[in-house]
């Protein structure tokens, strides 16, 4: 041991948000950023810990089980799968922050793959006009129960389950009665739903850039920070991060791409993840959103259009909904009664809170609904494997569904004996 | 806590029209008279406190000077001009910025975020790094300690939540700020940051309005203090010169009241009467009313 030595108190001038000494420094490396986030889960602010535990523990279970599970050809059949009900989740992200809910989603998207197979198929319009008409049947949706929340203030959990019962008579009524109509095999839908793969070079390219664009917008960032004279993460750290993430994502593109590849439907769904992630955290819109989730009268008050940011949340719950039925529709080479019902409602709600979207608010991120899915289908697609019929999958998605929930409760529980509620 | 006499700032220009004066104000809620023929005058570099008892109208008169509830009669003048507070974005238009009890801040944004909530700064994506150093370069401005900006406001205290509500609020560059109970419901060094707070407000020039119930608070900060009872004006006194009795007489309407009864009581042993005759309005004290007040 060497001699008490005093430390000599910090020559070079701390930065202007860590005056206060008892402040902990910005990350250095990444071991820093995961203790960092430990502690925040400790005091209840769990983030993707729980949903990163779940699935690792999940995958586990399932590749033991069945050693098919982890292989190549069933991850990529997860990565179609995952994409419609993930869409839909997404959507369900938006309400959820707002503080509200959606119940009916499942059957708009119902209603919208009714649409579009009857438009494409029994009155042969093009492809765009279909599309069109169940983009904006999500819109008009929305629009509506936005409108119907403001003005008469019925509570948007009763306004979404009558929207669950009426939009699944809309449906039935679409189809004219028949059971499916199936779209055509070689259509472009249906080939973006099942045939279409990223080309190996081209999807190590987007890792690349993924990968990259990480380590630009947040060393961009922490160098503005510095010059502001603020407290910024160190290059060593975020590059860290940066390869870290290169190397998942070029292990991910080589694992699948030794039977078909990454799917392009996959990665136009990540793309819509990020697009709302940003729309979310890096636009004055998306804080508006997290502050009528936390506290809507304090959000009036600071002269944000409270009822506008609601009638846009409910638009895109409904709309990413229509859209989540299209692609369930493509994916199925078809839409028919049942598209849309059983599971598909709770199953998005289920992912978006698995995901760590709060139930109470203003809580949760656009991955949110990525990781949630990750869950949802795993957990389908493991049941399936074991040849257990939907009613096993049933039982085990609805426990699933309410841990994921119990433990919102209990960290909003912890976090308000942390003073983070 | 009180500061010296000899350091506090007279107000800077008595002579001229003040920053902000009502008068004649008259408040309806149907056939209620919240408030009735109201005169007040703020000037810069000036605390008043508005005090009285519950249901004196102390909170309909924040509300007329926020642009909540525009008034039903008499005239608002700002520099000596005539204005309408028809709306809340109107009065923060012309200067006037309040502070609500309950603070309207949303629990689950961080510090910055709640500064700037509905004023983000960003040309095209919000630009963090100005918005935090605004902040920052704020707050010290205030001389207020937080910690980091962050963290979300839920874990704030009292007293922290109360300073990031005062500093959002001089954001807009308000001249007459309006704070209603700063200080309800904060301990005892919470109170006193506040309180440090509202000097540093009137250091600015700025005009400060205070309600409060609490009558040390006043006495600590306040230049004037304004009495409401029943929706009137019942008197207003020099915070410094004038006894808490005489206040409390104004207050309760009532030279004879529960509180000066009470201090008399406990001064009896050192044969020290107190009770000094009201101001104002003292006589038409109507001792069967003071009670029913308490009750709220």
């Amino acid at each position: 041991m060497a001699q008490d030595t005093v430390v000599p108190p910090e020559s070079t001038p701390r930065a202007l948000d860590r005056e206060d000494e008892r402040l902990a420094a910005p990350p250095q490396t990444l071991m820093d950023g995961v203790r960092a986030s430990l502690a925040r889960a400790r005091g209840g602010d769990l983030g993707v810990i729980p949903v990163v535990a779940g699935i690792v523990v999940i995958w586990t279970v399932f590749q033991v089980l069945n050693p098919v599970f982890l292989s190549s050809t069933n991850l990529v059949n997860l990565a179609f799968d995952m994409v419609p009900v993930g869409m839909i989740a997404l959507g369900i992200v938006w309400v959820l922050l707002v503080g509200q809910i959606d119940l009916s989603v499942g059957s708009v998207s119902g209603v919208s793959a009714a649409l579009m197979a009857t438009v494409l198929v029994l009155d042969e319009q093009p492809l765009v006009l279909a599309l069109g008409a169940s983009i904006l049947l999500g819109v008009v949706v929305g629009w509506a129960y936005g409108q119907i929340f403001n003005r008469a203030g019925v509570p948007s959990f009763v306004i979404s389950l009558a929207g669950l019962l009426a939009f699944l008579g809309v449906q039935l009524w679409i189809l004219r009665g028949q059971n499916a109509i199936n779209l055509e095999y070689d259509s472009a839908l249906v080939s973006f739903a099942q045939l279409w793969f990223v080309p190996a070079p081209l999807a190590y390219v987007l890792a690349v850039l993924a990968a990259g664009g990480l380590l630009a917008v947040s060393a961009s960032r922490a160098r503005r920070r510095h010059a502001a004279g603020l407290s910024a993460p160190s290059m060593r750290y975020l590059v860290t991060r940066s390869v870290l993430l290169l190397v998942v994502l070029a292990f991910v593109v080589s694992y699948l791409g030794r039977t078909r590849g990454l799917p392009w439907m996959f990665v136009f769904f990540v793309g819509v993840v990020l697009v709302m992630h940003y729309v979310l955290t890096r636009t004055a819109f998306g804080r508006s959103v997290y502050a009528v989730g936390g506290n809507a009268e304090a959000a009036r008050r600071a002269g944000i259009n409270v009822r506008r940011v609601y009638t846009t949340a409910f638009v895109m719950c409904s709309t990413l909904a229509a859209v989540g039925g299209v692609l369930a529709a493509s994916r199925l080479a078809a839409a028919n009664q049942s598209t849309g019902t059983a599971d598909v409602n709770l199953n998005a709600i289920a992912a978006a809170v698995i995901g760590g979207v709060s139930l109470f608010g203003g809580r949760g991120t656009a991955f949110a609904a990525l990781l949630g899915i990750v869950v949802i289908q795993s957990i389908s697609s493991g049941l399936t494997l074991l040849n257990l019929d939907s009613s096993y999958r049933f039982m085990v998605t609805g426990v699933v569904l309410l841990l994921a929930v119990a433990l919102d409760s209990v960290a909003r529980r912890s976090r308000m004996a942390s003073g983070r509620a | 806590m009180s500061a010296p006499v000899a350091e506090r700032a007279t107000p800077a220009d008595a002579a001229g029209p003040p920053l902000l004066s009502l008068q004649g104000i008259s408040k309806n809620f149907g056939a209620v008279a919240a408030l009735t023929d109201i005169d007040l005058d703020v000037r810069a570099g000036e605390v008043v406190a508005i005090v009285g008892d519950n249901g004196a109208g102390k909170s309909t008169l924040v509300k007329v000077l926020a642009g909540v509830h525009p008034a039903t009669q008499g005239r608002v003048l700002v520099d000596g001009e005539e204005v309408t507070l028809g709306s809340p974005v109107a009065a923060q238009r012309l200067g006037i910025a309040t502070v609500f009890q309950d603070l309207a801040l949303c629990e689950n944004l961080d510090v910055t975020a709640n500064l700037f909530l509905g004023h983000e700064i960003r040309p095209f994506a919000l630009d963090d790094v100005a918005m935090e150093v605004r902040s920052w370069e704020l707050l010290k401005e205030l001389s207020a300690r937080l910690p980091q900006l962050t963290l979300p406001v839920a874990s704030l205290s009292g007293g922290q939540r109360q300073t990031v509500a005062i500093a959002r609020s001089l954001l807009g560059d308000p001249r007459v700020i309006v704070l209603d109970e700063p200080t309800a419901a904060l301990g005892v060094a919470q109170t006193a940051e506040v309180l440090n707070l509202v000097e540093r407000l009137r250091e600015r020039g700025l005009g400060v309005v205070m309600i409060s119930h609490n009558m040390e608070d006043v006495r600590a900060v306040a230049d004037r203090v304004a009495v409401l009872r029943l929706g009137r004006n019942n008197g207003e006194f020099d915070a410094q010169a004038a006894s808490s009795e005489e206040i409390v007489a104004a207050i309760t309407g009532a030279s004879d009241n529960v509180v000066s009864r009470r201090s008399a009581r406990r001064s009896a042993a050192a044969g020290d009467a107190t009770g000094t005759p009201g101001a104002t309005g003292a006589a038409d004290a109507a001792p069967t009313l003071e009670k029913k007040e308490e009750e709220h």
